[in-house]
């Protein structure tokens, strides 16, 4: 029997105005990244509700992470603020319910770091797969 | 037992509903036993003094309920407050959920209210009859019977009660109380320290159990949304799930979330779940890290303060450094 050699799953969630332009930056820059990390790009790192965390993870995602502008630039002046709130009280929390602090992450990407970006994906990968499959979070209904 | 009796509360109740300064009273009404006390709006002199009570079973929290009533009521309500409900009330009021001219507020000294479950435990099954006073007493339909310290059998939400000052009313009952310093936290601090191993073991054991009849949410003063997330069909996390168990903690977290910064710990969620899950250390949790990360913040402890989730300073603590300094 062949095993199939495993992968993790990786959800980033991308601010339109920065980091989702940073991933553009590094796949011009020919920078390498993994392949199984899926980007969703959103208006604002704060569009990212705690829910859209737990559904990913619950779909099948090993790792989240969040890509936002650094503090201070955000396109719509406060959102980042906001999100940082946020994902420090859900991460807490999550903690708190045992899942893995490494499958979470927040990073603060902009355009002009494409070399970033791809670095974050790379160790968040890395990490992410040392930890292997999510086990904890995934819904067998939901499995394929 | 209660300093404040009854028949205070009914002839206060009877006198302002008489003399016009209110149209109808929201009060505690005697359910099919004695310890199934139910919240009432209460039109007309007859039905107070029929079944208007107040003992050890007078739990719920009537905030919430003034959102709904002070649309539909003509005049002003009488609401009885506890001062754990004040809290409450106040943080509804800072939302702009309901019409402060249309409520009348009677603060009410509380000496912590009984939890019916450690009764059942120490009395067992058959409870006929239970009488409030110095002592409880039970009676059960096997002719037992139990008399009981209203101090063994408090609501965990009383035994660590956090103030006994009214923060909000137009008359009070009673004496003013104070603010006290709990161990509130102590429950949230055991579980941190435990290995995740065992802290998954703990929540699965109690999350698992969740049948997802949403009486947290109903209950809950701080989940005041017309259109709950939770209520959409299309969402596939509406029901009980047939599958596993983490669609219960996502349901738990999100609720616990939805309320992060708001929530006044009333202890509300705990005392009506059907499975008796400790839903206030899902809060707890959050009020502990909001006052570790953002500074103590007691939500409802003033009219028009601004919840740590809708604020923000420009040096906040990053998520990345949430477990640094935990010593781990």
């Amino acid at each position: 029997m062949q095993v199939k050699e495993y992968k993790p799953l990786i959800v980033a969630f991308c601010c339109n105005w920065c980091s989702y332009a940073g991933a553009d930056l590094a796949g011009n820059n020919r920078l390498n990244y993994p392949a199984d990390v899926k980007i969703i790009r959103v208006p604002c790192s704060c569009r990212v509700n705690p829910m859209f965390v737990l559904r990913a993870f619950q779909r099948g995602a090993d790792g989240v992470i969040l890509c936002g502008c650094h503090p201070g630039d955000c396109h719509y002046t406060s959102g980042n603020y906001y999100t940082r709130r946020r994902m420090a009280l859900l991460f807490s929390m999550l903690d708190y319910l045992c899942i893995e602090r490494e499958r979470t992450r927040v990073e603060w990407v902009s355009a002009a770091e494409g070399a970033k970006f791809a670095a974050t994906m790379n160790d968040f990968a890395e990490k992410v797969a040392a930890l292997g499959e999510n086990k904890r979070l995934e819904d067998l209904r939901c499995k394929k | 037992m209660q300093k404040i009796t009854r028949d205070i509360l009914v002839e206060k109740a009877v006198s302002l509903l008489e003399n016009g300064t209110v149209c109808c009273v929201l009060g505690w009404k005697k359910g099919e036993f004695d310890y199934d006390v139910t919240p009432a709006l209460f039109e007309s002199k007859e039905e107070i003094e029929k079944d208007f009570v107040y003992d050890d079973f007078c739990g719920a929290n009537f905030s919430k309920y003034l959102v709904k009533k002070t649309i539909k009521a003509e005049g002003k309500i009488l609401v009885f407050l506890k001062p754990c409900d004040t809290y409450s009330f106040n943080q509804l009021l800072t939302e702009h959920r309901f019409d402060r001219e249309k409520v009348y507020a009677i603060g009410i000294p509380c000496e912590g209210m009984a939890d019916i479950n450690k009764i059942r435990a120490i009395a067992g099954d058959g409870i006929s009859e239970i009488k409030c006073g110095e002592k409880i007493v039970v009676d059960t339909i096997y002719g037992d019977k139990h008399e009981i310290d209203a101090k063994d059998v408090l609501l965990e939400r009383c035994i660590n009660c956090k103030s006994k000052k009214h923060v909000n009313y137009d008359e009070l009952l009673g004496d003013e109380g104070e603010v006290i310093e709990s161990n509130r936290f102590d429950e949230v601090a055991r579980l941190e320290a435990m290995t995740p191993d065992e802290r998954f073991a703990f929540w699965q054991n109690e999350l698992s159990r969740c049948i997802r009849c949403n009486a947290c949410r109903d209950v809950c003063p701080a989940c005041t949304c017309e259109k709950c997330v939770f209520d959409n069909p299309k969402s596939g996390v509406e029901n009980k799930a047939p599958a596993n168990e983490f669609e219960e903690k996502m349901f738990h977290i999100i609720r616990a979330f939805h309320v992060a910064g708001r929530c006044t710990d009333c202890g509300e969620c705990s005392r009506v779940c059907p499975q008796h899950i400790p839903l206030h250390l899902l809060n707890r949790k959050f009020i502990k890290d909001i006052d570790s990360f953002y500074g103590e913040y007691q939500a409802g402890a003033e009219v028009g303060s601004r919840a740590p989730l809708v604020n923000y300073t420009t040096n906040d603590l990053e998520p990345s450094e949430v477990f640094e300094g935990r010593g781990e």
